[in-house]
């Protein structure tokens, strides 16, 4: 039995397809292909049953009442923070700090252990390849501490180079911010050997895990990185919730992110002692049904597999470049990763990404065409755009084949 | 088999200017100059106009990247306000809006837009409806005494 059957045969992507229905829709009287996963999520039926039921039997602010209610809504959320835990690998609870996002978990690790930590002269390390919201909160920072931002190239065939990586690894470096796995390029960075080489000179590793999380399995305690960032909507969960994990230690020895209630422990006008983590950074009425909706959304992912699903979805991204690749050289595809995950872009000659995103949407096919925020890496291709396909759990090998043949018509249309 | 709204928005005069744009490039010297941008798709736009004294546009070029839209947007406003005055381009440009981002259910005003009738399919693609004006939103930029443009 080859490989592909195996998988055929294991993987039951019609039962997991009736979980969400959203995908039940028929954009212009056509089935939908949402091919947009990178961007965001569907939501699978458990995730919306726990957040409603949530709201409909439980509801009440966390950490503050003594009646029921607010009992059995702390105990749901805190509940949600055991199963980030244990579904990232953590040591500790309070490692995992609930915030709205990855981007915010970025912004608070730059702007709390950023100023800090950093001085004149040090040097944060970066990918030519982050998402803005992995550039712009170091750039903040290095404006106010003196900081400079160093930025690891790609090589001039698209490919990464840990060597390259390892060399711009020095005793100046403070902190590498780099991709888990690149939103355009679909590279999954070959990350072991950049946390080891960063620790070897006391540097920090935060890893933007927002387009792995739901890709590949991570394992925080593993990797030994620092910081682990990711948002829920990314993962089958709900918008305006994500996760920060921080090593123990590193946490307690940062300085508060934001003010307000929750984050601390006694307040006057002259003083204030801080909460224990996690709560020193969860300031304010935190996103409750929306931790429990990324809590169930992981209990989700576990229930397939995050090895069946990347095993699955590494398929459907061989099967797609294989299809592109014989649309007559006319389609180019970006980047040469040895490991890639759950994204493929690409660019056609002659013909703008957007007009083709627009011919393939009046198919049902939702796909990604722009910067994708990473309009850096958009300049190293010297290119304004281009288009991306992006898989989930739920894709089946006939979407692929269906926006591909769709791409085929709208070259015809367009050229 | 794409459907007919996607053949009229992607119709063949729009193609050609796409393929060929006319009056691309730089004008030297110019009397005005503007850039525009469209941040959703990295659109992107120089226009030069050189307006004789009594407020004629006697030469425009524009240079720039974007989609397919934008550019045969741009190429057509181009030969359309060749030759008109200030006041008529400010009125052409009313009309052309207003009928580009009307109802798509709505009876058309084709009157009084000469070649830009052939943009009016976009009327069935709200979301690219900033990629047919950016080049008039430019140009308007442009008129106004320059500087840099934003659809968003």
């Amino acid at each position: 039995m080859s490989l592909h059957s195996q998988i055929e045969t294991t993987y039951d992507v019609e039962y997991i397809r009736r979980q969400f229905p959203i995908l039940r829709q028929m954009p212009y009287g056509k089935p939908l292909v949402y091919l947009d996963n990178a961007a965001t999520t569907q939501k699978p039926q458990c995730v919306l049953d726990a957040m409603d039921q949530y709201y409909t039997t439980t509801h009440s602010n966390v950490h503050r009442g003594v009646h029921y209610l607010s009992e059995r809504a702390t105990a749901a959320y805190e509940r949600a923070r055991d199963v980030v835990c244990r579904f990232i690998g953590a040591a500790h609870r309070e490692e995992v700090i609930f915030t709205r996002g990855t981007t915010e978990s970025i912004n608070l690790v730059a702007a709390a252990w950023g100023r800090a930590n950093l001085r004149n002269g040090d040097e944060i390390l970066l990918s030519v390849f982050e998402h803005h919201s992995n550039i712009v909160p170091w750039q903040l920072v290095a404006q106010q501490t003196g900081a400079q931002l160093r930025v690891i190239p790609l090589e001039a065939d698209g490919s990464f180079s840990v060597d390259r990586a390892l060399e711009m690894i020095t005793e100046r470096t403070r902190i590498v911010a780099i991709a888990h796995v690149s939103n355009v390029l679909g590279l999954i960075v070959p990350i072991e050997a950049i946390i080891e080489r960063a620790h070897q000179v006391g540097a920090r590793v935060l890893l933007d895990g927002a387009q792995a999380i739901a890709h590949c399995p991570v394992d925080v305690q593993k990797l030994d990185c620092d910081f682990y960032a990711f948002s829920g909507h990314k993962v089958y969960g709900p918008t305006g919730i994500g996760v920060l994990y921080g090593k123990r230690e590193i946490l307690e020895s940062m300085p508060p992110y934001q003010g307000g209630g929750d984050m601390i422990r006694r307040v006057t006008f002259e003083h204030t002692t801080y909460n224990d983590l996690p709560y020193k950074f969860e300031a304010g009425t935190p996103p409750i049904a929306e931790a429990i909706g990324l809590a169930r959304a992981l209990e989700f992912v576990d229930s397939v597999g995050i090895n069946a699903i990347e095993q699955w979805e590494q398929q459907l991204v061989n099967q797609c470049v294989a299809l592109l690749s014989e649309l007559d050289g006319c389609v180019h595809i970006l980047g040469s990763p040895n490991q890639r995950a759950s994204v493929v872009s690409f660019v056609c000659d002659g013909i703008h990404p957007h007009d083709i995103a627009t011919v393939l949407d009046r198919e049902g096919i939702a796909i990604r065409a722009g910067h994708h925020c990473a309009q850096p890496l958009m300049d190293f291709f010297g290119i304004p755009a281009s288009s991306r396909f992006s898989v989930a759990a739920y894709t089946t090998p006939d979407e692929i084949v269906r926006a591909v043949d769709a791409l085929k018509e709208c070259l015809k249309l367009l050229r | 088999m794409q459907s007919d709204d996607l053949r009229q928005l992607y119709q063949e005069v729009i193609l050609d200017h796409n393929r060929s744009p006319r009056n691309l490039g730089k004008l030297e010297p110019h009397t005005h100059a503007a850039e525009g941008f469209n941040p959703l798709c990295g659109d992107q736009i120089e226009l030069y106009l050189r307006v004789s004294d009594s407020g004629i546009i006697e030469d425009v070029r524009f240079d720039g990247h974007g989609c397919a839209i934008s550019r045969a947007s741009a190429s057509l406003m181009t030969e359309e306000i060749k030759g008109k005055t200030i006041e008529q381009v400010h009125e052409l440009f009313e009309r052309f809006h207003q009928a580009i981002r009307s109802d798509p259910s709505s009876p058309l005003t084709e009157h009084g837009l000469g070649k830009l009738v052939v943009l009016l399919g976009v009327r069935e693609f709200p979301t690219r409806v900033k990629c047919a004006t950016l080049a008039w939103h430019t140009l308007e930029q442009a008129l106004r005494g320059g500087g840099t443009t934003s659809t968003e």
